[in-house]
């Protein structure tokens, strides 16, 4: 019963003396993203209100920082980073993928009955 | 009599009688379940996220519609419990992991301790969930339903949020509830909304300081008020119903979809934490009566501690995409 744990994250960055260390040390860096993301979320910076292929930059922020946060927990709470290469791309290639392409479809559909709503024949307005 | 067949793949890596993924079976399994379990709620959110797109020039905006903190009344405080929820949630899931590794070093007394912090963490965010549900429940200022199921609120002219009760005329002698026992006995009529569309707009009319908000979002990013006329106009000629909390059918804050979604998606993931935290209290009292010291080994609290985590996994998507997005 083996239980070798990576103990560096940041690409090596940062390395940990032990596995319990690395977890606080992941607590302490996945508390400060949520206390940016609700500093941004409070403060609605004017200059992150540009719109940037049709969304915010603010948003943009929010889902970047919100999968780098999803990032550390698999990884060092559920030890993907310690399980083999084919274990790893099995699980997280195939929901990428699949979650990617039925968000692209939905979204897409969605901004088009917008366009409908918006620019078409239909009265919503009372 | 020897049947065995040679494959002529024996030795190598899917040869058989190895272990390829170096993960026993129990924790694959879970990793699977966790995979499709993933895309269920990547269903449920990319749904949310094409109602959105749908309706991007309305949609309730979450900072005005989450402002309660618990004991802090009239306080506004926009995303701040939402905020220490996914902590609690953060900090049960970093217990959950030193129970882990408490338990690949044996260590029974440490890995009782962390499963208590554990569950004690899930059950605060259940608690949390159930308040926030409520305070959504009841809602605060009231609003109005038009015709075409938009959603009319009242500011004053800062633009503060008035509430319905503080402006509408109260009229006695109104109608009273239908109930079959004094009508039709094969009718039904839910209870009556607290002011009627007459009360109402007598009270707009009486108080010129109240205007109405709609729900378009306007180039600003807030929603747009109307004029004084336009107001009073909107009101008489479109509004409905007097609507006063959130639930499936109508909500206060805006799209009654908006609503929909939130109960579904919270209520949903509420479910996973609530037996996540069933499971978890199980697996406590196996540590305590050394199931696993009998097993020499704790892979159990393992399995569940990734069910633990994944709960935690979706609560961060979950929490970007209603209350901060």
């Amino acid at each position: 019963m083996a239980h070798e744990h990576k103990l560096e994250i940041f690409r090596g960055l940062v390395k940990f003396k032990s596995n319990t260390s690395k977890i606080w040390g992941v607590l302490v860096f996945l508390t400060l993203i949520t206390v940016i993301e609700v500093a941004l979320g409070i403060v609605k910076p004017e200059s992150l209100m540009g719109k940037f292929l049709g969304m915010k930059i603010l948003n943009w922020i929010f889902i970047i920082l919100t999968i780098v946060k999803a990032y550390y927990i698999t990884w060092d709470f559920m030890h993907m980073r310690d399980e083999v290469k084919a274990l790893r791309r099995m699980v997280v290639w195939t929901a990428i993928f699949l979650i990617v392409y039925l968000v692209f479809i939905l979204l897409q559909e969605g901004g088009y009955i917008e366009s409908v709503y918006s620019s078409g024949f239909i009265k919503n307005d009372f | 009599m020897n049947t065995t067949v040679a494959t002529g793949t024996e030795g190598k890596t899917w040869g058989g009688g190895n272990k390829p993924l170096t993960a026993s079976y129990g924790k694959l399994m879970m990793w699977f379940f966790i995979v499709s379990d993933a895309l269920t709620f990547s269903g449920f959110l990319a749904a949310y996220g094409f109602s959105r797109f749908k309706f991007i020039d309305s949609w309730p905006i979450a900072d005005e519609v989450f402002t309660h903190f618990p004991f802090l009344h009239g306080v506004e405080a926009p995303m701040y419990y939402v905020a220490f929820m996914t902590f609690v949630l953060i900090m049960s899931s970093v217990t959950m992991v030193l129970a882990v590794d408490a338990g690949h070093h044996m260590n029974k007394a440490k890995v009782t301790i962390y499963m208590f912090l554990t569950v004690i963490g899930g059950i605060i965010f259940v608690g949390s969930q159930a308040w926030e549900w409520n305070t959504f429940i009841k809602g605060e200022f009231g609003a109005v339903q038009t015709k075409g199921g938009n959603i009319l609120q009242f500011v004053d002219a800062e633009g503060h949020r008035v509430a319905v009760a503080d402006f509408a005329k109260v009229e006695t002698g109104t109608r009273t509830q239908h109930e079959s026992k004094n009508g039709l006995w094969f009718v039904d009529e839910g209870a009556l909304p607290a002011y009627t569309m007459g009360e109402i707009n007598n009270g707009l009319a009486a108080h010129p300081e109240v205007l109405v908000r709609t729900q378009i979002i306007n180039e600003a990013g807030k929603k747009t008020v109307l004029s004084r006329e336009e107001s009073v106009k909107q009101l008489k000629d479109n509004g409905r119903l007097f609507v006063q909390g959130a639930n499936l059918h109508v909500n206060e804050y805006g799209s009654p979809l908006f609503a929909d979604f939130f109960f579904f998606i919270t209520g949903f993931h509420g479910f996973h934490v609530l037996s996540g935290v069933i499971i978890n209290i199980i697996i406590f009292f196996n540590v305590i009566l050394g199931t696993y010291e009998r097993r020499k080994s704790y892979e159990m609290v393992e399995k569940v501690g990734l069910y633990w985590h994944f709960v935690d996994l979706v609560w961060v998507f979950v929490f970007t995409f209603f209350y901060l997005v």
